[in-house]
């Protein structure tokens, strides 16, 4: 499910909807972006989020069907907003359901990290000396090509149950 | 053809959409830009460095070569900085 929007979201409620109804869901992952009040060493007063209309959910409908295609995912959701917001303010909202942890964490990874280089949004940042807009960060780039080279060939396999991981 | 730019691209171009009908020899994205910077002004400037421009072409990424057809929405940006 893809919501952009200008309004504010309710990240509780959002999370529930998840999961409502569908008791096949064993955990939700989930990512929430915020506004900072420095980016650098320079104070952001507010930031701007510009974006291209026809091309937002398409491109974000698309990041979401390739995270249903790699993992096992019950639901995932994606909350972007774009227009004038402060620091403190919420500006994105990414969650998995699975019936499994890992699948759940791995596509909500996935999806912050591809919507990144992949999502048609500008910030400009406002700042004591003006106005000035965000660089793309190269870590970003990096980050969206880790999900290359670490495509998955097959879907995860359940674990049997009442095996432990050695993580635990 | 429909070209849309956005942030600070649309700044330095001065214009946030326009339609425009390039010559027939105009047939890749990069011919388009090459066109669009002989027009001089905010273009060329906007184009200065052309590895800061991203494309899209009917709201798909595309590379450079990507063929360019009348009718087709092409937008220009900045590398993207949301999330």
């Amino acid at each position: 499910m893809i919501r952009v929007q200008a309004e504010d979201f309710d990240v509780g409620q959002e999370l529930e909807k998840l999961s409502d109804g569908n008791h096949g869901v064993g955990g939700v992952c989930s990512f929430v972006g915020l506004v900072r009040d420095i980016a650098g060493d320079k104070t952001i007063e507010a930031m701007t989020l510009e974006h291209y209309p026809q091309m937002t959910e398409p491109a974000l409908a698309k990041i979401e069907v390739e995270a249903h295609d790699r993992w096992p995912l019950e639901e995932t959701l994606i909350i972007h907003r774009y227009g004038r917001l402060e620091p403190g303010d919420r500006i994105v909202l990414v969650a998995a359901a699975s019936a499994h942890r890992e699948a759940a964490f791995e596509a909500c990874h996935f999806l912050i990290d591809w919507l990144k280089t992949q999502a048609p949004f500008w910030k400009l940042e406002e700042t004591p000396d003006g106005g000035q807009w965000v660089d793309a960060r190269s870590s970003d780039g990096r980050a969206a090509e880790r999900w290359l080279t670490d495509k998955p060939q097959d879907k995860p396999q359940d674990k049997p149950k009442g095996k432990p991981d050695a993580a635990e | 053809m429909k070209i849309l730019y956005f942030a600070w691209l649309r700044e330095k171009a001065g214009i946030g959409e326009e339609d425009v009908s390039p010559p027939e020899t105009v047939t890749t994205v990069a011919e388009l830009v090459e066109w669009m910077k002989s027009r001089g002004g905010g273009f060329a400037e906007a184009f200065a460095d052309e590895g800061m421009v991203r494309v899209a072409v009917n709201q798909e990424h595309v590379q450079t070569d990507h063929p360019v057809a009348a009718g087709d929405e092409i937008a220009f940006f900045p590398p993207i900085t949301g999330g």
